[in-house]
Formats: C-alpha cells, structure tokens, sequence
C-alpha cells in the first residue's frame, strides 16, 4: 500500500481498481495530513463498474445522485455506472470533512465533498488512461477517456475501464490531477434525474421501517408521556390476553408491547393501561418556559458580535425602537415514524434503522450495551424524512433496551402519536431587539439578545466557542445589515425537562425570522420600501442585493395589489447560499391567511444538479410554511399536548402556493441548499401579512392571531 | 379464515377481522411499500384500492375488504392510470425522501382513472388527504397534470 500526497491510497483488490482517499477533517486541508486514512472508497472492476462507498445517507435531499455525479464528471463515466453503498457505522473512517463525524446534515454534503469527490473520480482515470497508454505504448497526452472508455485518439483504438483496471491497479497513484475547468462539465450543473426515484414511485425502495426478517416481532412502545416520568404500572394479563402478543417490557421509563404483527401490539398496549409517575415535570407548563426565557433575556448574555457601542448609540438616538419575537417548540413529524430493528445476539447487535448519524448511534449502543466496535452492526437504510429528528441515536438506543428483554429479532415502532410526543424538539427562543434611529429616520445601532437552549453544548461541546454556541447565533451574529454600532449576545436557558434539538435550518431559520422581521419593522418605521431599505444597507453585498432584486422583479415588486393581499420580502445569508424570497398573501376578514405566491432568488454558487437544487427549494418553503402558519408544539402538566397530524396541523397541496425558482449563474464555491429554503419563508410570510393588513406577527406561528 | 384478493392473488389468511389492511399487509404478507404515516387516516401513506377506489388502509379493517379487490404500489403499475402517473412522477422527478409516495401515486391514479382531464380544483380536492413532509406538493400538481395530457 502506497499513500500519496494528495491523500489517495490504492488497496490491493483483486480483478478491481480500488482507491481509498481521505475526506479530511475540520480545519485540515487534503493534502499533507499527518494522520491520513482512507475514509471513503471508489472501485472500478473489471466489468467497467464503478461503486462509491457513500458516507453520506440519503433523506429526500438529493445526495445519491449528486454525489455520483461529482464522481463520473470526472471519471468520465455514464453517472448510471456508479453504484452507490452505504458507509458502515465508523466516526474515524468515515467523517464529515465540515463537520468531523459521520453525520449528514447542516447541508454540507455539496461543500464538504465537491472537491474532494472530483479529485477521486479524476485520480482513477488518470491511472486508467495511463494504463491504456502504456498498453498502446503511446504518449498519454494522446489518449481521452470518454464514457467509460480511453481513446486513442490519432489511431481510433479503445479499450474500457474494465479491461485497464488490472494494469491500473498496478501503478502508482499519481500525486498530482488536474481537475476540469467549469467550461469543460458535461454533468455539474446540468439537470440530472434522480437515482433513487424509480424504486420510490413502485414501492420498492426500503425504508428502515420496511426491515423484513426471519423470526421478526413487533414492538409498540409507551414511554412516559410526561417529560422524566416513570412505569407504575401495566396489566401485563389484559395486554397478554390479545391474539399475537407475546411478550409485556417493562423498563424505569417506557413500556413495549411484543407480539407478531402492530396491530395487535397496539391494541395489546391498549389493554395493558399503563400507569405513569408524572416525576419532578408535573405541573411544568409552556408558560413557565416562556416566562424564564423573558427573565433570561433580561440578563446580558456572551457576546457573538460587537462593532462600536450599540447600547450608548441606543440611548442617544433620536428615537428608539424596541420589539421582542417568539418562535415556538416544533416537532420534525417526518412522515416515516421512528422505529428501528434490533437483534441481540450472545456475539453482538445487529441494528436496521435510517439515521443521519451511524457513527454517533454506534458509539451510543456500545456505551448502553458495553460491546465492542465491531460488535455493534448498523444497517442503514434510506430515511422516511430527517429534518434533524435522524440526528439523535435517542430511539435506536431506546429499540436496545427493548431488544436486550426480546429474543430474536424485533422492529420497535413509535405511533404517530409517540411520534409527536416523544420528539426532541426545536427549541423556543426567545429574541428581544433594539434599535437606535437618527433624526432622518436612518438607524445607527442594532442591538440584539438571543434567550434559548443549546443544542450544541449537549451534540458536540467542542464547537461552543468563547461561550458562544455558534448555531444559537447563527443568522444573528452575522446578520449582513450595516449599521453604525451593532451588540449581539446570547443567554442559554434550557427548559427544563424537554428534549431539544436541530430542526431543519438550524440556527438561520430562528435568526432570519428575527433579523428579516425586525429590519422589515425598521423600514416600516422610516416609512421606506422594504426592499429599497435592505438594498441601501447592503453596499458590501453583491450577491445579496442581486437575489433581492431578482426575487422583487420576478413578484412584480411595487404594483399596487387589492385590499388583504400583500408582498413580503426577506434575505436569508446562510449554508454558503444567498437567497431572497417574495411571498405574497391574501388575509380574508376573519383572518384566515393564505400564501398564494413565492418567488425564489438563489445564488448558491456552482449548482451540481440543478433541478434538485430547485427541487430543495420548493420543498424548503413548504417545509418552512408549514411551521409559520400552523407548526407549535405546547407542553401542559409537563407532557406534549399535540398528537397527530390533527392537533400537530401541516401544509397540505390545496394550502400550498405557486412557487416559482429563479437559480442564479455563478462560479461561487457551491453553497448548501438543503435549508434555506425553509429559513427564508417564515419572516418574507409574515412581512407580507404586515403589508396586507399592518399587524406584526411577532410570535410564531401565525394561525389564529388576526 | 379470511380470504382477500390482493392485486389478483387469492390469500387465506388466519387473522382476526378487525385488523387494518396497512398491517395485514405490511406485518403478515411482508408487502411493505404500503405505509404506516398516522394510523388514524390523516396523511394517506397507506392509500390502497380496494375496488378500484381510494381507501385508507390503516383505517379499513380485513373484513370491510373480503371478496374485494384490493390493489396495491406493488400492483397499480399494471392499470393504466397507474402507469402513466408513475411514468409522470419519474419525468417531473417528483420524489424526495419517497416515504408518503406510495399513497401519493394510489390516490393520483384513483383521480386519473376516475377524471381523465383534471383541473386544479379537482387535484387539490383528490390530494390534500396526502400529507408530504419533503413539499413535493407543486410536482405533484405537475406530474397529475402531464400524466393527464
């Protein structure tokens, strides 16, 4: 084995070109690390295959055809060719390169592998076409390679991949490869369909839900509907008493009924009533959160941004504005519902389960069960949905504990109902924003604190910097606006009991309702357009300004509307991605309020598949419409009062806009596209409902508050 | 014994007749691409067909269903609106994550075998039983209209 500087490493395979490369790790560049290990594999075999050995999963987001794609652009082969496989459970070997473990999310698989990928696919056709040369004894300078076949140009001879991997294989790794000019793409950045959707539209595609095997029973699980609650009790007779059900497991926390089908579980847990200890949450209400968020943001918090002094700015303006945003706890509710497939056996656990995160779910296992690395086998599947809900090993760690009762295999299933109610949630956040405003009506400070919990410091404490946790700030601290003065700071205040985690959008979605919404009331106060406002304090943005205008042009921005209908705007700046959005709304005079356009602005540099891209976006704004009309999770007597899509209410086709997508050409890095989408929606719908009637929507979501 | 007619097959089956259709199909014949999405039909994931019409498979017992023709994801490509509507889905790129498509596609084909020229209105009044967390929702308002052209 051979490693070269550019971090490829070529393993011994038979009848196969196999290249092992290092995605490199956070902060560290491709080529020259100390510490190098291959993390992910491209083969060629004899046939002219090609498999990629895929670290990242794939949710709806497009990953497994636009990463292939990066692969044969290079390669120079048909992107039918490539074959993807899931990446075993391994942290060390198969790491994010953005974020430092084997995790999809955050939308970085694009940014994170754009290079890389293309350096791998451009390493082994430099090694085949290099063999084939040799083979014609011919300069390589001579040959192309061209849909899976080098050329001999001058002579017309060929030879296909498959019949150059043996000698290929057999060379060393070249340290050095051009990669293609953007002019030169016959794939990046042309429309490509998707690899995964046949399987999906005939039923064959397999979710972690859909794991089949010998033997398998069925688990309904109950866990304490209150927030650190116990089992008191269960009618283990009644729940035994049911046709098919085997089996009653009793944990501190959560009971699961085990019998040969759901249905019959569910109703064996039905008959089994169990009993619960509310435990120390009892009487904890959303209120009483709400209530020590408003007392947190009353502290000063670390600080994420400081340009000048805000507060004194503040206080010796003219005129001072002042306004306060809630955003609610939300649950992902992805359409597949947790489950997951276990089998203990006296060698090891093997688990079937879709997750964002096999390396971390891996690691949690071999800490509940005390097995070894190798012992704790994960099989991943496609996902049902993530949304960040995927992100967290919380429900495989839970099948365990069931499974480690049960013998042979069983498939632990959440109800809807336990779904929505055992989430780990996003957050409420609490923002309370100042603004100082000079005598022409110009502001001249911005001051805002951000009251919330962090996700980070409990998923990953090594990215809390300064006492600042980044994704908390994220859309804050770097909100784009020039002011004169700006304080931005952060108080972490965890409710007490709930679960939180990453929802999609992260930290932009909640920052960009805040800074878009505030800046929209700035511009209603100096009675300015609200797209002429944001342009005007954008001197150092280009790319902001030009999505702006493109998504306002598009809406036909500034021609007069009827009574209750109205055009929104708002920016978001995250993920590597510019986008602006224009949502126009009609307000009917009970206060119903429909979203009937959005038009979309995107400069997410290089596009890899632009129909995903676009298809990203369309789905990001519902996703994100969905949340600002109806999304609200609320807690009473320490337990989630919603349940299911009825209480828990989602867009559906006959609420959805037209939605229109304007990319923009750009030779930019390539940003994420995965998210902001859903960032941008939320404050451009709520601008629009401020323009259509004058009432500011503060406090998410909008349902029933006009 | 229950005897059902699932996509064609005649199949015994010892089970009890309050049983939903989604878990006799998806628990006792191994037939998963029919979905469990609610359980309480809000969401449609387990859309199936039982006569050639619409029905939620989580909601219908077996019995409601005997000496029926059920149809199911596995089977609606073999009718010819099923086939054009899965031929549109796979043009427009329609999918996503995939989980509530199954449903998605039985309730389109019910619609295009049932109104061969729908407009807006009759999409929205077909479709808004099918929840999709991804937002595919504008494709699938494409994808019925090109298969109905």
């Amino acid at each position: 084995m051979k490693t070269s500087r550019r971090g490829f490493l070529k393993i011994s395979a038979s009848g196969a070109l196999l290249l092992g490369f290092g995605l490199p790790a956070q902060g560290e560049s491709a080529a020259g690390s100390a510490r190098f290990a291959p993390n992910a594999y491209l083969r060629v075999d004899r046939a002219g295959k090609v498999a990629f050995v895929m670290p990242h999963i794939e949710m709806g987001q497009g990953t497994h055809t636009s990463l292939p794609m990066l692969i044969a652009e290079e390669l120079e082969v048909d992107i039918g060719k490539v074959a993807l496989e899931h990446a075993p459970a391994d942290d060390k070997v198969y790491a994010n390169p953005l974020l430092g473990a084997q995790i999809t999310g955050a939308s970085t698989a694009i940014r994170g592998m754009y290079v890389p990928l293309r350096q791998a696919g451009a390493t082994a056709r430099v090694m085949l076409v290099t063999a084939a040369a040799q083979r014609w004894k011919v300069d390589p300078s001579s040959c192309r390679a061209e849909q899976g076949v080098v050329v001999h140009a001058p002579t017309g001879r060929k030879l296909g991949y498959g019949q150059l991997v043996d000698a290929a294989a057999k060379l060393p790794v070249p340290e050095k490869v051009a990669l293609k000019e953007s002019a030169e793409f016959k794939l990046i950045g042309t429309p490509q369909r998707r690899l995964d959707a046949p399987g999906k539209v005939n039923g064959r595609a397999k979710f972690g839900i859909d794991t089949r095997l010998p033997g398998m029973k069925f688990a309904v699980l109950a866990q304490s509907p209150a927030f650190g609650g116990k089992l008191v009790a269960v009618d283990e007779a009644k729940a035994k008493a049911v046709r098919g059900v085997s089996q009653v497991v009793r944990l501190d926390d959560a009971v699961a009924i085990v019998a040969t089908n759901t249905w019959a579980g569910k109703q064996g847990l039905a008959a089994a009533a169990p009993q619960w200890d509310p435990g120390p949450n009892a009487k904890l209400s959303t209120a009483d959160i709400v209530a020590q968020l408003i007392s947190a943001s009353e502290k000063p918090g670390a600080v994420a941004r400081r340009e000048g002094d805000a507060a004194a700015a503040i206080a010796s303006a003219a005129r001072r504005i002042d306004a306060a945003y809630q955003q609610p706890f939300l649950a992902h509710a992805t359409m597949e519902p947790m489950n997951c497939t276990v089998h203990v056996t006296k060698d090891g656990c093997d688990i079937w389960v879709g997750t964002q995160i096999p390396g971390i779910t891996q690691a949690a296992v071999m800490k509940l069960t005390g097995l070894e690395r190798e012992q704790v086998r994960i099989h991943n599947h496609l996902l049902g949905g993530g949304f960040g809900r995927r992100l967290e090993p919380d429900g495989t760690v839970r099948a365990v504990q069931i499974a480690q009762h049960v013998r042979g295999p069983v498939q632990v299933i959440w109800t809807r109902e336990e779904d929505i109610q055992q989430d780990m949630y996003r957050p409420y956040y609490y923002d309370r924003m100042s603004a100082g405003v000079d005598a022409q009506g110009r502001a001249v400070a911005w001051s805002h604190r951000i009251a919330g919990s962090s996700i980070v410091a409990r998923f990953y404490p090594p990215w809390i910097k300064d006492g600042v946790d980044p994704d908390a700030v994220d859309g804050s601290a770097d909100q784009p606006y020039g002011f004169g003065a700006i304080h931005v700071d952060w108080v972490r205040q965890e409710p007490p009991g709930v679960p939180t985690t990453f929802w999609r959008g992260v930290g932009v979605t909640r920052g960009t309702f805040v800074v878009e919404s505030f800046i929209d009331e700035l511009a209603a106060a100096a009675k300015a357009d609200p797209l002429a406002y944001r342009i005007a304090l954008l001197d150092k943005n280009p790319r902001a300004r030009n999505v702006l205008q493109i998504a306002a042009q598009r809406s036909g921005w500034g021609k007069p509307l009827p009574a209750g209908q109205g055009r929104g705007i708002a920016l978001c700046i995250g993920f590597g991605s510019f986008i602006a959005q224009v949502v126009q709304v009609s307000v009917d005079k009970d206060g119903g309020v429909k979203p009937t356009h959005v038009w979309c602005a995107v400069d997410c540099g290089i596009q890899v598949n632009p129909d995903t891209i676009r298809a990203q976006i369309e789905g990001g704004i519902v996703f994100g419409l969905s949340a600002a009309l109806h999304g609200e999770i609320t807690i009473k007597d320490g337990r989630v009062e919603q349940t299911n899509f009825g209480d828990y209410r989602v867009l559906r086709i006959n609420e959805t806009p037209r939605i229109d997508v304007r990319l923009v050409k750009s030779a930019e890095a390539p940003g994420g596209i995965g998210e902001p989408g859903t960032s941008c929606v939320m404050p451009a719908l709520t601008n629009a409902i401020f323009a259509a009637t004058g009432k500011r929507i503060r406090k998410l979501p909008v349902d029933d508050k006009l | 014994m229950i005897r059902l007619n699932v996509n064609g097959r005649p199949r015994d089956l010892d089970i009890p007749g309050d049983m939903p259709l989604l878990w006799t199909l998806r628990d006792v014949l191994n037939m998963t691409g029919t979905k469990f999405g609610c359980g309480a039909g809000l969401c449609g994931a387990c859309t199936i067909h039982i006569d050639g019409q619409p029905a939620r498979s989580c909601i219908t017992p077996v019995s409601a269903a005997v000496g029926k023709r059920i149809t199911t994801i596995e089977a609606i490509g073999a009718t010819p609106a099923g086939k054009k509507i899965q031929a549109a889905w796979l043009a427009l790129d329609v999918v996503q994550c995939g989980y509530c498509q199954s449903g998605q596609i039985m309730s389109a084909a019910a619609l295009l075998a049932a109104n061969p020229k729908p407009d807006d209105a009759d999409i929205d009044a077909a479709m808004a039983g099918n929840i999709c967390r991804c937002g595919t929702y504008p494709r699938i308002r494409a994808a019925i209209k090109k298969a109905a052209a």
